[in-house]
């Protein structure tokens, strides 16, 4: 797949990568020669369990009676009234097993690391919510696991921390850097250098080297896979809009995958804006950054003039990530995909209205979805149909939440 | 942007700057092995850095590998990690990089210089614009260690087109089924790393590289660098017995971090003793075919 000229509108969104992992100039594989053979061998070993039946049943097994698929699609009848205009819907991917979407791609690939007979794994992990989910599919099959996180995200998100401990895994805080979830990933990819014979390195956003992206948006997909035949069963047709927040990308690849070439279908993406973009304080790499290449890809990043890596910021540690998965980068550059923000602030008003009004207390990365939807349903009409994903539960943010809104704990 | 397809046949990695060839070639007369030197561009800031790379070639380095600052080194330890960030908050930039090589090459036409880093800073600069300022500044090649060969058509085609050497990393995964992907378009020399692993950690046994580099050398003509872990005079001088020349870099800008800390004797006291530590390491290149 080559980038069409610009304007061209391609046959399908859904054709990439190419052979080398491209989608148009986006992604590829940017790694040091020592991991090369390895990634190669990973391409090579997901594209055998593709065309492997027993693989797939597998993953289904676990998915269905491990993680509790389908999630539901429910209808958020007092947030929809209380917006007064399209009629709202939460993919309810918050209530999987570990609390997030993170499980679904875990779940794959964890039973890949078994079929390559790899037999120690690691992880990076910015709110917790991906480490929590690698330290619970290693428990689950008995395999030692180490987790990167940031020293600033050890100490923003405690709760997660402990459960991964709980659960077995090695959490080696991060202190290089930003000490956030860039350096996280940097010291797993220092890690699978140093131990390339035994380690599989378990990504958990649809970013790093090919294969990756793919891989990992494969294995969220199921998340808008259900939507489609949930809505088809609630309102006998397509839904009109599509919500999600992005960091690295996955649950929002997850959800859109399956509807990128229903022209009906709005998509929204949002990313984290920090303390707001004209502060430079923000994690939004899309519309405030500009291509480069890190961590194995070629994709949008926030970078300064001579091509070194930016800070991000968000009150969200799952979004606090200066690039972005290079899928959506392209998706961005074709049009496909409306990339906005939205801030600290908003997102904080988006977690308490979804609280009191729906009763869920929305983990801070779909805060900023549901900041997006207080802003869009209200100039749609009723029969529109609006999709946003919960991705993840709130409960680790209480404290972060508590100590913006300055409340005592 | 290069954005060709992946077809594209790349240049054969010649006619080139010759600064290398010419350095291998005397070495090979002598009967000794080279040292190559690794300082980071910046560290500890751009004045003392100038002043650390004029020093070298007259303590013994015999190729120099000049880091070019980046702030997520990926592949590198924590003494490289920290010498970029110094050189970082010390304001250096890919400009300022080349700046000082041009005022280098001024007073030495001869040592040859290979700029080391990572990709990002370099694309940000413009990839085409920086081979064209790289060469007329009197640099002889590059190693960027997230180009694999499979990214060939970002730097490696043209920056061979255009006569600037794309030296390349061979390491211990790099079996003999991936071997000939990756001498495809090696130039210059071949850096064999030593070890699985980052930069200025573990070091590997020299019986076993000896026959990593056995192995390269009946596959390819170009001399051979080995470097990762070696620290000391006494490992550099194992490793010369058997390789065209030893690198070491983290061991060095150790030292410059320990300055750093208690800057005895200002820069004059800091390039003094780099200079002295590369003599040790050249004295032990240099003899360690003797007896």
């Amino acid at each position: 797949m080559s980038a069409p000229p610009e304007g061209a509108v391609p046959n399908t969104y859904r054709a990439g990568p190419d052979e080398r992992g491209r989608f148009g100039i986006y992604g590829g594989r940017f790694v040091a020669e020592t991991l090369m053979p390895l990634i190669l061998e990973v391409e090579k070993a997901y594209a055998a369990a593709q065309d492997d039946p027993a693989f797939q049943a597998e993953m289904d097994r676990y998915l269905a009676h491990y993680v509790g698929r389908p999630s539901p699609l429910y209808q958020a009848a007092r947030l929809t009234e209380h917006l007064g205009g399209a009629k709202i819907y939460f993919k309810r991917d918050e209530l999987n097993h570990t609390g997030s979407h993170k499980v679904n791609n875990c779940i794959g690939q964890i039973l890949l690391a078994r079929r390559m007979g790899k037999t120690r794994i690691i992880a990076e992990t910015g709110a917790g919510q991906h480490g929590v989910a690698v330290a619970t599919v290693c428990a689950l099959f008995d395999l030692p696991c180490v987790v990167y996180m940031g020293a600033v995200d050890v100490e923003r998100q405690k709760p997660n921390v402990f459960r991964m401990k709980l659960l077995g895994a090695e959490v080696r805080p991060v202190t290089s850097g930003s000490r956030t979830l860039k350096d996280a990933m940097n010291e797993a990819l220092r890690d699978w250098v140093a131990n390339v014979d035994d380690t599989y390195y378990l990504i958990g956003t649809v970013a790093g080297p090919h294969p990756y992206p793919t891989m990992v948006r494969n294995f969220q997909s199921i998340i808008g896979i259900e939507v489609r035949q949930q809505m088809q069963e609630a309102e006998g047709r397509l839904p009109d809009s599509l919500v999600a927040c992005i960091g690295g990308g996955s649950n929002a690849m997850g959800l859109f995958h399956p509807f990128l070439d229903e022209p009906t279908v709005a998509i929204h993406a949002v990313e984290a804006a920090g303390c707001g973009l004209e502060t430079g304080k923000h994690a939004a790499s899309l519309t405030g950054g500009s291509p480069g290449v890190l961590h194995g890809n070629r994709t949008y990043l926030l970078q300064n003039d001579d091509g070194q890596i930016l800070d991000a910021h968000s009150i969200s540690a799952g979004l606090d990530y200066p690039g972005i998965g290079p899928e959506h980068s392209w998706l961005r550059d074709m049009g496909r995909v409306n990339y906005v923000s939205a801030t600290d602030a908003e997102a904080l008003a988006g977690f308490s209205l979804c609280s009191r009004l729906e009763g869920i207390i929305p983990a801070l990365e779909p805060a900023h979805a549901l900041a997006h939807v207080v802003r869009l349903a209200p100039t749609l009409p009723k029969d529109h149909l609006l999709v946003m994903n919960m991705c993840g539960r709130g409960d680790k943010d209480i404290f972060t939440v508590a100590d913006a809104l300055e409340v005592p704990m | 942007m290069s954005e060709t397809a992946a077809a594209t046949p790349l240049p054969n990695p010649a006619p080139v700057t010759d600064r290398i060839a010419r350095r291998f070639a005397d070495l090979r007369a002598q009967g000794r092995a080279g040292l190559v030197t690794f300082i980071t561009a910046g560290d500890p800031d751009p004045e003392t850095a100038a002043a650390l790379l004029a020093a070298l070639p007259a303590a013994g380095a015999d190729v120099i590998e000049l880091g070019m600052p980046f702030s997520d080194p990926m592949a590198d330890g924590p003494a490289i990690q920290a010498s970029s960030q110094r050189a970082l908050a010390a304001g250096m930039t890919v400009p300022k990089t080349l700046a000082m090589v041009r005022a280098f090459r001024t007073r030495d036409p001869d040592t040859p210089i290979i700029l080391m880093g990572y990709f990002n800073p370099i694309y940000r600069y413009g990839t085409d614009r920086f081979i064209a300022d790289a060469l007329a500044a009197g640099v002889d090649g590059v190693i960027v260690v997230d180009l694999p060969p499979e990214e060939d058509e970002e730097l490696c085609g043209p920056a061979l087109e255009a006569g600037l050497h794309f030296v390349r990393l061979a390491t211990p995964t790099t079996d003999d089924r991936r071997l000939p992907k990756v001498l495809e378009h090696s130039s210059g020399f071949l850096y064999y790393v030593a070890i699985a692993g980052i930069t200025g950690t573990r070091s590997a046994d020299a019986g076993v590289v000896a026959e990593a580099v056995a192995r390269l050398r009946r596959s390819t003509e170009l001399p051979i660098a080995v470097g990762f872990g070696i620290k000391t005079p006494e490992q550099a001088a194992a490793i010369a017995r058997f390789a065209d020349a030893a690198v070491v870099g983290s061991s060095i800008v150790d030292r410059i971090a320990r300055w750093t800390q208690s800057p005895a004797g200002g820069p004059g006291g800091l390039v003094e003793s780099i200079a002295a530590f590369v003599r040790q390491l050249a004295d032990g290149v240099h003899g360690a075919r003797r007896g």
